[in-house]
């Protein structure tokens, strides 16, 4: 087996040690922290980029708290000035309600106060006319005028006894 | 296929490429140090060239880099810790070393430093040495409770230390062997199929070629699973061992 012969121990340990040596060398001083770099700025540019995603959503969803609360600021706005109009309309409509059946009510209080006294006019004109009538028919008849009085009062008692 | 020249273990032999003597010890430039070098050339141009253009959405090699940084950097995590990230260098240099030297060795014609007990040995020294040395910088003299299992009666202390140790000691045994082993068992039987390959081709017109070589197309799949799940097991013991040394018991 060659790789007991003694004669070429020494020499391969020799330029093990030489090759490994300037291997680690060069590895450790410049090739792995070039590696190492380029590693790092990409973790850098990664770490970079998730940051600015981080902060692109916390601003979007700030500008998405802003416009719900503007949204939902306007809606309760129109809703109260809605509900002001109603309350006004109510208000209104029932004060010209009230004005109304106040006129109304004064109106026809006015209407039944004139046929009141229109009734009364005309039933207290009904007995000179009824004694007027029969004054006349009465000379008609007879030939001469009844006494005033006892016609006025003819007249009444048969008004009293036509009321019954 | 045991003629002199033909056998499946010559590809593990050594040859000179230049020949070095330093004060009467051969340290001459192998086959072994040229693929070294190929692999210590190839793992830097993998790794500068490919984030060469820092793209933030990387491309197939960047990603490839990037995968096998995090690879090893969640190795360390998950085993040891955020204080083992301090030894990140040395055992990514570790995993991509071994690994490299699996996935070249699989080259055709090319040679594979990690199937010589030699190489696998001086890393898994390495390794322990580098972790024992972590543990008593850690913990001083405090360290060496960890050959001290707990809740163990003080009758029993004189056997158990000598087991904790020598279980310790032999973990860069085990280290060593594991690679040596695998990486020298899965080469050894892919040149056995491809011999089987010419002297059953030879024999029978070519037919009985189709079986061996079907087997080593399998076998070369497998080869680079072993090459990958090698490295890892090697580079996933050290951080265990780390991960010991730096939180004790």
């Amino acid at each position: 087996m060659p790789q007991l012969n003694p004669e070429f121990f020494l020499t391969q340990i020799v330029w093990l040690a030489i090759t490994f040596t300037v291997l680690y060398l060069i590895l450790w001083r410049v090739a792995l922290p070039r590696v190492a770099e380029v590693l790092e700025t990409r973790q850098d540019k990664i770490d970079d980029d998730l940051e600015k995603a981080a902060r692109l959503k916390a601003e979007a969803e700030t500008a998405l708290a802003t416009y719900e609360k503007t949204l939902s600021d306007a809606r309760s706005e129109a809703q109260s000035a809605l509900r002001e109009a109603v309350a006004e309309l109510a208000n209104e409509a029932a004060k010209r309600n009230a004005e109304l059946t106040e006129r109304l009510n004064r109106e026809v209080k006015a209407g039944e106060d004139r046929i009141a006294a229109a009734k009364k006019q005309a039933v207290g004109s009904i007995a000179s006319i009824a004694a007027d009538a029969a004054t006349r028919a009465t000379e008609r008849l007879v030939g001469r005028a009844p006494d005033a009085k006892a016609v006025e009062t003819a007249v009444a008692a048969s008004l009293k006894s036509g009321e019954k | 296929m045991a003629e002199q020249g033909h056998s499946p273990l010559q590809q593990f032999e050594i040859q000179k490429v230049i020949d070095v003597k330093i004060g009467g010890a051969d340290v001459s430039f192998t086959n072994s140090s040229v693929l070294m070098v190929i692999a210590v050339v190839a793992i830097i141009a993998f790794l500068s060239l490919s984030v060469r253009r820092r793209a933030l959405v990387p491309g197939r090699w960047q990603s490839l880099a990037e995968l096998s940084y995090e690879f090893v950097g969640n190795m360390i995590r998950d085993n040891v810790g955020k204080e083992g990230l301090k030894y990140f260098p040395l055992i990514f240099t570790l995993f991509m070393f071994v690994l490299f030297g699996n996935l070249l060795g699989l080259v055709p014609y090319s040679f594979t430093y990690t199937s010589h007990i030699a190489v696998t040995a001086a890393l898994a020294l390495m390794v322990i040495t580098v972790v024992t040395a972590i543990g008593i910088a850690m913990h001083g003299f405090h360290f060496f409770s960890f050959f001290v299992p707990k809740g163990v009666p003080a009758v029993m202390l004189p056997l158990m230390v000598p087991i904790e140790i020598i279980s310790y000691l032999s973990r860069p045994v085990s280290l060593a062997i594991r690679l040596f082993a695998n990486m020298m068992a899965g080469h050894t039987m892919m040149k056995v199929f491809a011999g089987f390959v010419i002297t059953l081709g030879a024999a029978t017109f070519g037919v009985g070629a189709i079986a061996p070589l079907a087997m080593n197309v399998a076998l070369t799949g497998f080869e680079l699973l072993v090459a990958f799940l090698q490295a890892y097991v090697f580079t996933v013991l050290t951080c265990l061992y780390l991960n010991d040394a730096i939180h004790l018991h």
